[in-house]
């Protein structure tokens, strides 16, 4: 699964939003490189930087300073057609499925858009009707029962499973969860995280979590990045950087996590 | 035998929606906690959790009502009282209750003291501004807060620290109980650490006499409180101590509850979670049986059959499941 | 959308609205299927001729069929139209002044009082402290007494072809009646007629649907160039945001009222029609629906779901018409109502002020004011002339507005107090 090769990096990425005095710094000049197959989580408190890290590796803000470099090459998507193409290869799951989906769109034309979008736009009806069956039927959820229904008609735990049977369809060489469960209940997370890992395996994507759980990127992912004011503290494996922190941030992180078999020290606030 | 603080029987509250559909989120729900002790309540969203948070003040507005069942504050019975009764006599000085969004609840126009002095006077209308000043810097310099707090408006605060001062606002009368909806969901773990630590403070330092803390974060639940108690679908499936809750759990639901939970700790790193498939059933008709039977692995067709009653097997513990404890854990070991 | 439409049936601000503007609306369009006369056309001689059925006297005596009905008040009716209580006092005055004792006038019994005054009454004769009015009056009021109380039918003559001389064809007498229903020509004039001796009722319906026209007219070009700015000033932002705030700030500034005068007056008078007038006040209103938009889409605009949709391939067109434009339609919907009212109030301020749609084509609500206040009709109390104008204008505001608070009542359920 895991390989050498780097799919996606970046160097010197920053985003500063306004100018002077107003001038905010999200993200500060960040390097990374993430190795095809892995699955690599951000963590950061809010305000941290990473939702506009995330927008930024999903090219939907453009970085102020910086490149970002997709297998290799530099990343080029000025034009509109060039961001179809980088969105074949990159996509996104959001935190909040509520307000993830266009309240006046149906169920259908969500995962037709996909099909459409991996060039089958003009494959019969029937064929891409079975199409849509087989995404549902992976996230578990029964196409014929969800057509012609809008999402916001389904649980918050089924809207997210929609949205893994997006991915399904487009098959995307990076998907960015950004904290794709958080909002959900923690029973339905596992079958969430199960999914995504099966996905995982089932069209070879590198996943990027981005979340402020660091629970759960221990639990998941392969690389972990701690992201502190814009800033990458620490990195490494997810053994390394959890079990053995170095960084006084990561410290502080984990030791403010409630735990199970560790006593929770209160007297550190 | 510690005196009992807050004691619940029986309680059953109901919404009544826009269509007159009742919907029972909270059934038959019997509680009690002890002076010093706290309970937690878990549960995944639309369980009754919050809605119970809100019943157990005993204070009813639309679209809430109460239905049956009694609440006792202390020796003191506060259901069928006035409500207008209630909101003196009982809110703020006998229990308190913290909202999930507490601390938007401070009006941005106005001072932290002047929220205290609208507290105090609804209740003491004789203090004047100077004890009340007096009465909260002093409360907030034994619970951690800097005395500036009190003269500036909420937007000068952060998240964090705006949901501390409205917990030690909501706690200036000292209340006996107070009632926490996820005080500290929407905030940083750093900021939640401090949150936790005050409302575990208001306990150690006498402040409160019992706690009742809500919240779907069960590590968090495991850390804070003594007692945890698992509701679905408006009912309680187990409760017992929290050590217990965790690492023994009896009810299928409250194992699977406890076996979805994520820590940082090793050894737990990609270890299969417990997933429980479907969704809980509709409260405006809820099934006659077990209501957890659609998503239960061990069903059986008594399981619908009738109403399961919650078994109590002494120790503070007790659950709801017609198959008994040792043959539920006999199930999970061969699962293994 | 369903749920919303229910809700909207239930609520009475918005139904009251819409059943007043809904029957405004009706009134306008069948009222030209029942009649259809040209809503300019003169048909009386003379100005401002009152409310009333108003029935052709040739022809109800010539060719309608003569009823007799033996009504007692009749006379009494005849001889009160003439003589009312005031001239009766007004007769007394005046007898009184020349010498005549209080003991002698009755002014209840009509006959001695017309004898009375016959005997008594000369013009010649000036009382003290009387006007030349008054002298007038008295004299207007000694000619219609005259035959007041004949009993005798009126003769009906013609004259004959040849030799010019009166003949008798007939005798009208006081008890004669003619069935309406049989008179050829009669014409109801339920708000009578306006200075140039229209029909205000037929010209009141035209005018109304002139301006509803114009009002929907200005509203639809203000919220498609509202909405179309907004749109684009609020999705794209940057420079193409900088250059539309720009513009929107400039006519922020500058009274669009005041444009629209000098546009209007600039336009001349041989080119303002009805549609120029509404493309205009459109124009000129654009500038709150372009704030509003485009504040909305900037709230939308980083919400996910735009962002998957961005991620789903779509294009700018596609996301601004399926992604923004719906979560903001019901927004868009109340500007709309908010333009098309206020745009009916700009036609009729414009036209007050003589810069409204060229007068030889079509009357509206602002040109039909604009013509009662040139001819006085406020002055004389033609109250027909222009009482019904104010009355359609602040209807169609008032429904227009109460439909706004009922569906923003629907649409913004957490503003509900």
């Amino acid at each position: 699964m895991k390989s050498d090769s780097v799919i996606l990096s970046g160097k010197g990425v920053a985003k500063i939003f306004g100018f002077g005095a107003h001038k905010t710094v999200a993200v500060d000049h960040v390097d990374f490189s993430f190795r095809a197959g892995e699955v690599i989580s951000i963590v950061g408190e809010s305000g941290s930087g990473k939702t506009t890290l995330a927008k930024m590796l999903l090219g939907l803000q453009t970085p102020t300073a910086g490149e970002i470099y997709f297998e290799g090459h530099l990343r080029d998507i000025r034009s509109h057609r060039q961001k179809r193409e980088y969105w074949k290869n990159i996509q996104a799951i959001f935190q909040d499925p509520f307000s993830a989906y266009n309240i006046f769109r149906r169920i259908d034309a969500v995962l037709l858009d996909c099909i459409r979008m991996r060039g089958g736009g003009r494959l019969p009806y029937e064929q891409k009707v079975e199409m849509m069956r087989e995404a549902c039927r992976f996230v578990n959820l029964k196409f014929d029962e969800l057509t012609n229904k809008y999402p916001f008609e389904l649980s918050g735990g089924q809207q997210q499973r929609l949205m893994i049977a997006r991915i399904f369809l487009l098959k995307p060489k990076i998907l960015l969860a950004d904290e794709p469960t958080s909002m959900i209940d923690a029973c339905s997370r596992a079958t969430i995280l199960d999914m995504l890992m099966a996905l995982r395996t089932e069209i070879g994507m590198t996943p990027i979590f981005i979340t402020h759980d660091i629970g759960l990127a221990y639990y998941v992912s392969d690389s972990v990045y701690i992201m502190e004011r814009g800033k990458f503290v620490e990195s490494g494996s997810a053994d390394s950087v959890i079990l053995t922190p170095r960084e006084a941030y990561t410290r502080r992180l984990l030791n403010d996590v409630p735990k199970l078999h560790e006593e929770w020290d209160l007297s550190t606030v | 035998m510690a005196k009992v603080i807050l004691e619940v029987n029986e309680l059953t509250t109901r919404y009544i929606t826009r269509f007159r559909e009742s919907i029972y989120a909270v059934d038959h729900v019997s509680l009690k906690v002890e002076d010093g002790k706290s309970l937690g309540i878990a549960g995944e969203s639309g369980c009754g959790k919050s809605t119970l948070a809100l019943s157990l003040m005993g204070y009813y507005f639309a679209p809430l009502y109460y239905t049956s069942g009694e609440i006792i504050v202390d020796e003191r019975h506060i259901t069928g009282m006035d409500p207008d009764a209630v909101r003196k006599t009982i809110l703020g000085t006998e229990i308190s209750y913290i909202p999930q969004a507490a601390m938007n609840a401070l009006n941005p126009t106005r001072r932290v003291i002047n929220f205290i002095e609208d507290v105090i006077q609804a209740h003491r209308p004789q203090t004047t501004k100077r004890e009340i000043y007096e009465m909260a810097r002093e409360r907030f310099e034994l619970l951690g807060l800097p005395a500036e707090v009190l003269q500036k408006h909420p937007v000068e605060l952060s998240g964090g620290m705006k949901q501390r001062t409205v917990i030690a606002t909501s706690v200036i009368l000292s209340p006996k109980v107070l009632i926490a909806d996820e005080p500290s969901s929407a905030l940083d773990v750093t900021s939640q650490k401090m949150v936790i630590k005050m409302v575990m403070d208001l306990m150690e330092k006498g402040i409160i006499k019992a706690l009742v803390f809500i919240t779907h974060e069960l590590p968090l639940l495991y850390n804070v409180t003594d007692d945890i108690m698992v509701m679905y679908a408006g009912q309680v499936v187990e409760r017992g101590a929290a050590q217990e809750m965790v690492f023994d759990p009896i009810h299928p639901y409250t194992k699977a509850l406890m076996g979805s939970i994520i820590v940082p700790e090793a050894g737990l790193r990609n270890v299969k979670l417990a997933a429980i498939p479907g969704t809980p059933p509709n409260l405006k008709k809820p099934p006659s049986g077990c209501r957890f039977a659609d998503r239960c692995k061990f069903v059986m067709p008594e399981c619908r059959a009738a109403s399961v009653d919650l078994r109590d097997i002494g120790a503070g513990r007790a659950y709801r499941c017609i198959i008994p404890e040792e043959d539920l854990r006999r199930l999970y070991k061969n699962e293994k | 959308m369903r749920h919303m439409l229910r809700q909207l049936l239930q609520s009475g601000r918005f139904l009251i609205g819409f059943g007043i503007f809904a029957s405004i609306l009706l009134t306008v369009l069948i009222y030209p299927l029942f009649i259809n006369d040209p809503p300019l056309e003169i048909v009386s001689r003379g100005t401002f001729l009152a409310p009333g059925i108003y029935v052709n006297v040739y022809d109800s005596m010539n060719f309608s069929t003569h009823y007799t009905l033996i009504l007692d008040d009749a006379v009494a009716q005849r001889v009160g139209a003439r003589l009312n209580d005031e001239d009766r006092l007004a007769m007394q005055e005046w007898l009184l002044a020349a010498g005549v004792l209080e003991g002698e006038i009755n002014i209840e019994d009509t006959a001695a009082l017309i004898e009375l005054w016959n005997s008594n009454f000369d013009p010649s004769v000036r009382v003290p402290g009387m006007t030349n009015a008054d002298r007038n009056y008295y004299i207007r009021l000694t000619d219609s007494l005259e035959g007041l109380l004949a009993t005798e039918g009126a003769i009906v003559a013609v004259p004959n072809q040849t030799t010019g001389v009166l003949e008798e064809t007939g005798v009208i007498n006081q008890s004669d009646y003619v069935n309406i229903g049989e008179v050829p020509n009669f014409r109801v004039l339920p708000l009578g007629t306006d200075n140039f001796g229209r029909d205000v009722l037929t010209e009141l319906v035209s005018a109304t649907g002139t301006s509803l026209t114009i009002g929907f007219v200005a509203g639809a070009v203000a919220t498609a160039i509202g909405l179309l700015l907004g749109l684009v000033s609020g999705y794209v932002g940057g420079f193409v945001d900088d250059i539309i705030v720009f513009i929107t700030n400039l006519f922020t500034v500058i009274p669009s009222f005041v444009l629209l005068i000098l546009i209007s007056f600039s336009i001349g008078q041989e080119q303002r029609g009805a549609f120029t007038i509404a493309v205009v006040i459109g124009l000129t209103s654009w500038v709150w629906t372009a704030r509003a938009v485009r504040a909305q889409v900037i709230s939308l605009r980083n919400r996910d779901h735009v962002n998957l949709s961005k991620l789903s391939g779509h294009s700018i067109a596609y996301i601004l018409a399926m992604d923004i434009l719906p979560y903001i339609a019901s927004y868009v919907v109340m500007a709309l109502i908010l333009q098309i009212s206020s745009g009916i109030l700009a036609e009729a301020g414009l036209s007050i002020l003589g810069l409204g749609p060229r007068t030889t084509e079509v009357p509206t609500l602002g040109l039909m004011m604009n013509w009662s206040m040139i001819y006085q009709a406020h002055i004389l109390g033609k109250w027909w002339a222009y009482f019904p104008v104010i009355l359609v204008i602040a209807l169609i505001s008032f429904s227009m507005n109460l439909m706004n608070t009922g569906l923003d009542r629907v649409f913004n359920p957490t503003l509900r107090g």
